[in-house]
């Protein structure tokens, strides 16, 4: 008897899986979050906060995902991604840029090979179509240039206990993804209990995700720091089985650089240090950018910026 | 690339420590007429802080005066509505004071400033705020239509919790209509020092509070005084038992919180991840000088190997170092005398034949510190299983079955908390009605409310604070037969 | 020549902030001699429904705070009482034509009132609630809950102490309310009402509406979405029947009248049962 699962999954119908994810430990809700916020007490001051911001600036996936988005809007947000600080080329490039599928080719063509272009697929956000469509939203992502794909899970399917449904998806995305990387979206505020998020979060893992995301950013609550704490505990256990390391996005909500640092504190003092890199933590953000560039003028010119010194779009 | 976090340091220029202190009696801070003072010390730097007075037997005897004095003419005499509002202004101006108490509580005891701040000092706010409200309702308590106070209570205190100890004793005492003379512990005087002032800040009639310092012989004379109505202790169950014996036979009321060796115990359906944390705060904050650490982790055989591993793991990220810097969890030893005795049991334990791990934890140069430190492969009949180390130091044994797990938890003279972590509810009930302890913590350790009565089964003591059963000690609610 | 005082427009109190009544109407408030003081909002069933909407919205948030917090958001209200003493004895005085003595006893009273339901929110758990002893293997415990959300008539004189009583024990339980202070002495309690927006009392945990009761208060009676009724200062027993009986239609837990009450006298646990729920709860016991 163990605590975690060690030996492999075998059986993915619903009732192997059933048994699989019920084997895993459960969640106390007020330890998780009594953790999550002392570890947001911590206090990160001076050269330490600079790397932590230029750190995240470098993790973020710069996003925009609306209705009304133009080939115009996706281009600005581009230039904005490759070159955060008009006034600062030191500043680092975001991660990635990240835009529904039919805006990939403007993308693409706009950063080039200098970031990462990821695009949602799989009818994001709510994942309610059929999965011929839901593959085909991937395959011509893919082929427009998206080197990443952000899937969303199927809710109603994780929460009517359909795991194989879940896990058979998140199979054929990965396989119709190709060389992109896959990342999966729990959409934690739908599944509402943290026991739901480890459980969804393992499935994926075991299904192949190479990242697991916590949130479409169209649902509250989105990312949050106990669900992102819970889902770092459950990709280092992860690594601890299987040697893969999974990378973890934190989505939605996230606004202020105070929030992003918090976050990073999370990675470090959970996962380590290996983890604190674009390719295993991400941060899927539009305005955060703004406040993690002012926060990055703050400390080098020693007083306080404003709005009319960060660029909009 | 490490995450290295740069020093943060919260600042020292909130507190304003005098060179000296007298003793707070009557209202006012006198010269002790013993004469006699003594140096307290920051234990991370070994800084001398300031120098305090000793109390001698002339001292104390106008220290219970003032009490007994303030007792007949004023407290006795004044209605609970108005003592509760004494009550509340203390509690105000702490949580106005709040940063500046946290400040000098960590640099007088070591603890981490993050502690002071966030645990301790809220803490105390607390408990005079909940006790102001019975001050005007002791009816409502289960105690009889008007129960009375006792007279005048002599209070000593340890010095691990030193402001929150304080506030356990004081705030009852004064609700329920006594007056008080509280001696704090000899290498934590400062806080106790600083609540002198806030009593003067809150007009506080004199000599209601009275607050002497010393050491040994000071809390000897305090406790034997013959005109004092109610001894209540916290400290080490060897000097319980002195006082217990030397209250006999008097009409003194007394009540005692002493030692404890509580047992964590972990079973192989917990929430391992937060059953971890709730280990790792059970004997490591407060560096383990907490009567009520879980200081024996009892693991369920099935699950110890891969328990002890995630415990390990978590270990590597405790930053012990300055009290004063915001990310620090593990703070200096409180005295050189107690990190001499911790050396002394830890190094029992490898005699013995347990298996000490610590994880890479640099050490400063001055002051007192000791490393969080984990012992495997202990049994019942190790010195480190039984006796009370009061120190950042772990003893992992292990058992097979519920019940195993209730005779190794309750074999132990010590009986004052214990921890369960399980998922199963029925368990948690079953663990609790059976573990013999007075504080029983299920999915969570280290939980203190006013609300809620704390207080140990055997030689932990006897008496409750805090809650309606915490009122009791500080009342004349005997049946006349 | 004297200076020209700006004068206050007295307006309702409704999700903690200050509108006027919907219906746009007003009414006359005198003093002891008949001479106007001031017109004073006049609420309307619209003006109620509105305030059960946010007594509603309100509820939530604040019968899930600790029962610590609710202390000492009732302590910090009479806190700020305190800094108004003149403002409040003058307004009695003037109002009610009682001495500057009287109308300080009253109002010494009215804040230490507060000051007592500050320290009962964290402590009437402990003396209502319990675990009871059945005969079986089970934790078997009881812990009252608040009601929801409560309207309630206020006493028609001592308008700031009569006013206190009824309101502190409701809030101070977890529930959220809407009063109608004394339509004949409205005006403490709309200090008061200032006092709480400027405490620490969320919006919409205390509503108040001046006015009428016989016009108002059948709305509130008879509205579902009210959990339970005060009729503390309704005077005319066929009134209060007549309320309890549209009150019936969702089965509202219903507090009698109080004609008699003296409001100087220290408040028993009377208020704090009449509008909290008692949960009991069953676990079995076993390995």
């Amino acid at each position: 008897m163990s605590l975690l699962p060690t030996r492999p999954l075998t059986d993915t119908s619903s009732d192997g899986l059933k048994a699989y994810l019920k084997g895993l430990p459960g969640v106390d809700q007020v330890g998780l979050e009594a953790r999550a916020a002392t570890l947001a007490t911590r206090s990160i001051k001076n050269e330490s906060k600079i790397w932590a911001i230029d750190t995240a600036i470098s993790m973020v996936d710069l996003t925009t995902l609306e209705g009304m988005d133009t080939p115009g809007k996706v281009k600005a947000m581009c230039a904005k991604a490759l070159r955060p600080d008009p006034t600062d080329n030191t500043c680092p490039s975001v991660a990635a840029v990240c835009v529904y599928g039919d805006l990939v080719p403007t993308a693409r063509d706009a950063v080039q090979n200098q970031i990462h272009v990821a695009a949602v697929a799989t009818a994001f956000p709510s994942g309610r179509a059929s999965m011929d469509v839901k593959l085909m939203d991937t395959k011509e992502a893919v082929a427009a240039g998206a080197d990443e794909i952000d899937m969303v899970i199927d809710r109603g399917a994780f929460l009517a206990g359909d795991y194989a449904k879940v896990f058979n998806e998140i199979v054929a995305i990965k396989q119709a993804c190709g060389t992109a990387h896959l990342k999966v979206i729990l959409e934690t505020g739908e599944l509402k209990t943290y026991d739901n998020v480890r459980r969804a979060s393992w499935l994926a893992m075991e299904a192949g995700a190479d990242f697991i995301k916590t949130s479409t950013g169209k649902v509250s609550p989105a990312a949050t720091l106990p669900v992102t704490l819970l889902m770092l505990e459950a990709v280092r256990d992860f690594a601890d089985k299987t040697g893969t390391k999974v990378g973890v996005k934190a989505a939605g909500g996230i606004k202020t650089s105070k929030d992003a640092i918090k976050y990073l504190v999370l990675v470090n003092e959970t996962v380590g240090n290996g983890w604190l890199t674009p390719d295993l933590f991400r941060f899927g953000a539009s305005t955060l950018l703004n406040d993690l560039l002012q926060q990055r003028q703050r400390m080098r010119d020693g007083h306080y910026s404003g709005p009319d010194y960060v660029t909009i779009d | 690339m490490t995450f290295d976090y740069a020093p943060a340091p919260e600042s020292r220029a909130i507190v304003d420590i005098d060179s000296n202190y007298g003793l707070f009696i009557g209202g006012k801070f006198v010269e002790p007429k013993s004469g006699e003072y003594f140096k307290t010390i920051n234990p991370a730097t070994e800084e001398v802080l300031s120098e305090v007075a000793e109390a001698g037997q002339a001292d104390v005897d106008a220290a219970v005066a003032a009490a007994r004095k303030a007792y007949e003419k004023t407290w006795s005499k004044m209605s609970g509505k108005d003592r509760a509002k004494y009550i509340f202004r203390i509690a105000r101006i702490i949580q106005e004071r709040s940063r500046e108490l946290a400040v000098l509580e960590t640099l007088d005891n070591g603890k981490p400033i993050r502690e002071s701040r966030d645990v301790d000092i809220p803490l105390v706010a607390a408990h005079f705020f909940y006790h102001a409200g019975w001050a005007d309702k002791l009816e409502f308590a289960g105690y009889g239509p008007d129960p009375k106070s006792l007279g005048v209570a002599a209070q000593v205190i340890p010095w691990n919790f030193p402001l929150l100890m304080l506030a356990w004793k004081i705030a009852p005492a004064l609700a329920c209509g006594n007056t008080v003379v509280l001696k704090p512990a000899e290498t934590t005087p400062l806080t106790a020092l600083a609540f002198a002032d806030i009593c003067q800040q809150a007009d506080l009639p004199p000599g209601v509070v009275n607050i002497i310092t010393g050491a040994g012989d000071t809390g000897r004379m305090l406790v034997e005084h013959p005109d004092v109505n109610k001894v209540a202790f916290t400290g080490s169950t060897e000097v319980g038992k002195a006082i217990q014996r030397a209250v006999a036979g008097t009409n003194k009321k007394l009540t005692l919180e002493l030692g404890g060796k509580a047992a964590n115990i972990l079973f192989d359906d917990a929430p391992i991840d937060q059953a971890i944390e709730g280990i790792v705060n059970g004997i490591y904050f407060n560096q383990g000088h907490v009567c009520c650490a879980g200081s024996r982790l009892l693991l369920q055989e099935s699950i110890a190997e891969e328990a002890l591993h995630s415990l390990k793991r978590r270990l590597q990220t405790l930053r012990l170092g300055d009290p004063m810097d915001k990310n620090t969890d593990i703070g200096a030893i409180n005295s050189q005398a107690q990190l001499a005795k911790i050396e002394e049991l830890t190094k029992s334990g490898e005699d013995e034949g347990a298996d000490r791990w610590s994880p890479a934890c640099p050490i400063p140069e001055k002051g007192f510190w000791f490393p969080p430190t984990v012992f495997t492969n202990v049994t019942q009949a190790h010195r480190i299983a039984r006796e009370e180390i009061f120190g950042p130091v772990l003893s992992v044994l292990t058992f097979r079955t519920p019940e195993e797990a209730v005779e190794k938890a309750n074999n132990t003279p010590f009986g004052l908390s214990a921890g369960i972590w399980t998922d199963k509810g029925s368990r948690i009930l079953w663990m609790a009605s059976q573990v013999r302890s007075g504080i029983v913590w299920a999915n969570t350790f280290n939980r203190f409310d006013p609300a809620s009565p704390f207080g140990g089964y055997k030689e932990s003591g006897f008496g409750r604070e805090g809650g309606i059963t915490g009122l009791g000690a500080y009342l004349d609610a005997e049946d006349k037969s | 020549m004297s200076r020209v005082d700006v004068r206050k427009t007295h307006k309702l109190f409704i999700g903690g902030a200050f509108p006027r009544s919907e219906s746009g109407r007003t009414y006359e408030v005198t003093d002891a001699n008949g001479e106007f003081i001031a017109n004073v909002a006049q609420a309307s069933r619209k003006d109620a429904r509105d305030a059960v909407l946010a007594a509603r919205s309100a509820f939530a948030k604040w019968s899930t705070a600790t029962a610590y917090n609710r202390g000492q958001v009732l302590y910090r209200i009479a806190e700020v009482m305190e800094g108004r003493r003149d403002q409040f004895i003058t307004e009695i005085e003037q109002g009610e034509g009682v001495s500057r003595k009287k109308a300080t006893n009253q109002l010494d009273t009215a804040i230490d009132r507060w000051v007592w339901y500050a320290g009962w929110a964290d402590k009437y758990a402990q003396v209502l609630g319990t675990s009871n002893p059945v005969a079986g293997p089970y934790f078997n415990f009881s812990i009252p809950e608040p009601s929801g959300v409560v309207a309630a008539v206020a006493p028609q004189d001592q308008s700031i102490l009569g006013l206190t009583s009824v309101l502190a024990p409701i809030i101070a339980t977890g529930n959220t309310v809407i009063a109608m202070p004394s339509p004949v002495h409205p005006i403490p309690g709309i200090t008061l009402a200032e006092c709480l927006a400027t405490s620490d009392v969320p919006g919409g945990v205390v509503n108040l509406l001046t006015g009428a009761p016989a016009e108002v208060m059948p709305w509130l009676a008879e509205h579902a979405d009210v959990n339970a009724l005060d009729l503390t200062g309704i005077i005319d027993v066929s009134v209060a029947a007549d309320l309890e009986k549209l009150a019936a239609s969702s089965v509202k837990r219903v507090r009698q009248p109080a004609p008699d009450a003296d409001w100087h006298a220290t408040p028993g646990l009377s208020r704090i049962r009449s509008f909290s729920e008692v949960k009991t709860v069953w676990h079995p016991i076993g390995v």
